[in-house]
Formats: structure tokens, C-alpha cells, sequence
């Protein structure tokens, strides 16, 4: 644990700054909050690889001043994989938008979590392709509009905590942007466990999903995540069962993890030729 | 009691986007918008340090120094 007053000028390349993202965007409060999780988890820079694909929420690994690839759309995933074999001792953490962790890199996805590869993942849902103009993604919900959805789209969400629980991932966890602390100690715990993280972060893109479905600016998108959320179990459920869940999901110690479980096939295989 | 704590507001005015996010959820209302709808802390005294503002502002463009901080460091 560091004792030292967190500064975010010593974990970002000011030369980027001020950032890309629109005024308001959630995006940059999920950097702030992960951030101050590498901070308390006192983590070397030099320890750290984030990966990302292409979308505006990947525009995280610029920003950040550790090890950094800026990969290809729905592939982050596939790159982090490669990085972790060959060099198990980094912590791999992979910033995504929904889109490219669900529509395009949806089969990345669920393999990675089959696999409970050491990579933490921050699925950075806004419910839309924001940095392509405001297509529906995965994630919109039945009766969203989106520019590709002008009367509002007829396909079914995922729900990021079910299908990542159901693909294997061993450690499964929501918040949103106007809980940022929470995010922050999601984040910690995540790339603390051994094993492939999720963590689902709900942020606000007011420029293209807050204006299609009229959800007011990214004050109000905010103000709603407070409304609309509660924690695990919370009681106000029985009077609404809608409300989205907020917390850790699964927490499980028990399954192998990849690079350990292949280590153990070089050693055997070694053993083998000798 | 005082009020509130000794805090600076340190807000970078190249960074901030004026968004309004640190102004709304500021429990205690201590920033508002300057003439370039900048975030400004114009009641600093009633401030209480949560750095609720800092935690949410999504253009880092505002950092709590409570008085003292510095000197715990070179402990
Ligand atoms: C292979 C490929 N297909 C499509 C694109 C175009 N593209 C870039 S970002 C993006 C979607 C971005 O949405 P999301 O992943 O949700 O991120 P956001 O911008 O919302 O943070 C798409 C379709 C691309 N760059 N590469
Ligand atoms: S388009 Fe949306 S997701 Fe992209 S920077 Fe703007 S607000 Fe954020
Ligand atoms: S630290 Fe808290 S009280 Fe002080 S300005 Fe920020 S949000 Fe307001
Ligand atoms: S939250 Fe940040 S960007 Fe938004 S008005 Fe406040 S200081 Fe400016
Ligand atoms: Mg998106």
C-alpha cells in the first residue's frame, strides 16, 4: 500500500491532455477511477500492460503511462492473451466498450472467460458505438434508439454479469460512473484476483446515447445511475426487481488459472523428453 | 467548528471541460461555473474535502490538496 497522496500527473502522459472524449463523457471517470486503483494497490508502472481495441472508451491505453498496445476493434482480448503467455508476471488489464467486448468481440470474450486467464477486464458500457456516431450495440435494449435504430431497436440486451458468469469468468463485478470509489475497489479487486476479472462499468455517452433516448445531459445519465442501481440483494427490489444490481457476482478461487495450468503442460513435457 | 477544512481547488482551466459534474454532486455547493463556464471554487470555506468532485470529474481537471498533505509526505 502506498502512504503517498494520489496524484493522477504520475500515472498519465500529460502530453494527451486534455483528452479526446466529449464533455461529460463517462469514459473519463473510469480512467480516474482506475487510476487510483493501480495507486492503492501501490502496483509498479513497469508492472502493468493495458491492451485495448478501437473505440473511444480504448482510448484508455493512450493515456495511461504503463505498457501500452492499442490493438484492433474486438481483439484487445486476443493481444492481452498473447502478452500474459509470454510474460505471466504483468498485470494485464484490458479497457473495452461494449461493442468491442460484445458484438464484434463477443467470441473473445466468452473464450477468455472459459480459459480464466489472468487478465482483468473493464467493460466500459455506455450501450452504444460511440466513437463511430451512435450505432446500437449489444447492449442498447429493446426500444432504444440509436442513428442505425431511428425506431428504435427491436434486439435483446446481454446482460454483461449473466454471460460472463455462464462463460467461466472467475471474477464478476458491477458499478457505474457516479459510484466512482466503488468503481475504484472493483478495479483493486479485480486485478487483485488470480484469474479473468470482469468488471461492467455503466457510463454515460451524452453526446449520442444520452441525446437518441432523450436521457437528458451526462448530469442526468449520472443522476439515474444513482435511481436506477442498488447493491446485491438490496431490499428495494421486492418493490422493483428492475433495478440494476450493483457489486461483486462470483468470486471464485477454485478453477485453474491458464498461464499456471500451461506452465504445468511445459514442465510435464519437458520431463517427458528428457 | 470550523466550517470546513484548509483545501485548495486546484482546477486546471485548459482541462476542464465545463460539464457541470463537480458543481452538481458537490454536496456543499462550493463550486459553480466562472465567466467561461469553468468549474470554480467560489466557497471554498464550506468545503469538506470528500473529493467527490475529484473522484467524478471525467476531464481530471480538479485535484483536492488538504493543508497538510504535504507535510505528512516528508514524514
Ligand atoms: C474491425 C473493425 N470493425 C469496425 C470498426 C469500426 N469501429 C470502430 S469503434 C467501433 C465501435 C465502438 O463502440 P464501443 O466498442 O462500444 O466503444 P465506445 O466508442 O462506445 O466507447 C466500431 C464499430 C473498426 N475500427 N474495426
Ligand atoms: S461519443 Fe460518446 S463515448 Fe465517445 S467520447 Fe463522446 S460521449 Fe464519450
Ligand atoms: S471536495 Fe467535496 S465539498 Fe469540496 S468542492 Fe469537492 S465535492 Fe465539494
Ligand atoms: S467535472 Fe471536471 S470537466 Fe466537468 S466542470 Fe467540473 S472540473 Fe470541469
Ligand atoms: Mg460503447
Amino acid at each position: 500500500m502506498t502512504e503517498k497522496p494520489f496524484n493522477f500527473k504520475n500515472y498519465i502522459r500529460p502530453r494527451f491532455f486534455p483528452h479526446i472524449w466529449c464533455p461529460g463523457c463517462g469514459h473519463g471517470i473510469v480512467l480516474g477511477s482506475l487510476l487510483r486503483a493501480v495507486h492503492e494497490l501501490g502496483l509498479n508502472k513497469n508492472e502493468i500492460v493495458i491492451t485495448s481495441g478501437i473505440g473511444c472508451s480504448s482510448r484508455i491505453s493512450g493515456y495511461v503511462d504503463f505498457h501500452s498496445l492499442h490493438t484492433i476493434h474486438g481483439r484487445a482480448l486476443s493481444f492481452a492473451t498473447g502478452v500474459k503467455l509470454s510474460k505471466p508476471g504483468l498485470k494485464a488489464i484490458v479497457p473495452m466498450g461494449d461493442g468491442d467486448a460484445l458484438a464484434i468481440g463477443g467470441n473473445h470474450f466468452i473464450h477468455a472467460a472459459r480459459r480464466n486467464i489472468d487478465i482483468t477486464a473493464i467493460v466500459m458500457n455506455n450501450r452504444i458505438y460511440g466513437m463511430t456516431g451512435g450505432q446500437f450495440s449489444p447492449l442498447s435494449g429493446t426500444g432504444k434508439k440509436a442513428t442505425t435504430a431511428p425506431y428504435s431497436t427491436i434486439d435483446r440486451p446481454f446482460d454483461v454479469v449473466e454471460l460472463a458468469r455462464s462463460a467461466g469468468a472467475t471474477f464478476v463485478a458491477r458499478s457505474t460512473v457516479f459510484h466512482a470509489n466503488e468503481c475504484k475497489d472493483l478495479i483493486k479487486k479485480g486485478i487483485s484476483h488470480k484469474g479473468f476479472s470482469v468488471i461492467e462499468i455503466l457510463t454515460q455517452c451524452p453526446t449520442y446515447y444520452g441525446r437518441k433516448n432523450k436521457e437528458g445531459d451526462a448530469i442526468q445519465m449520472m443522476e439515474s445511475y444513482k435511481t436506477d442501481t442498488v447493491k446485491i440483494g438490496s431490499k428495494k427490489l421486492e418493490k422493483n426487481p428492475d433495478l440494476i444490481q450493483r457489486g461483486i457476482f462470483v468470486e471464485n478461487t477454485d478453477v485453474p488459472e491458464y498461464c499456471e495450468a500451461y506452465d504445468e503442460i511445459i514442465q510435464a513435457a519437458m520431463k517427458g523428453k528428457a | 467548528m470550523a466550517k470546513g477544512k484548509t483545501v485548495q481547488h486546484l482546477i486546471d482551466k485548459e482541462w476542464c471541460k465545463g460539464c457541470g459534474i463537480c458543481i452538481h454532486f458537490c454536496p456543499k455547493n462550493v463550486l459553480e461555473f466562472d465567466k467561461n463556464d469553468k468549474a470554480e471554487a467560489i466557497r471554498p470555506e464550506d468545503c469538506i474535502a470528500c473529493k467527490l468532485c475529484e473522484l467524478r470529474c471525467p476531464d481530471l481537471a480538479i485535484q483536492i490538496i488538504e493543508d497538510g498533505e504535504g507535510e505528512n509526505e516528508k514524514q
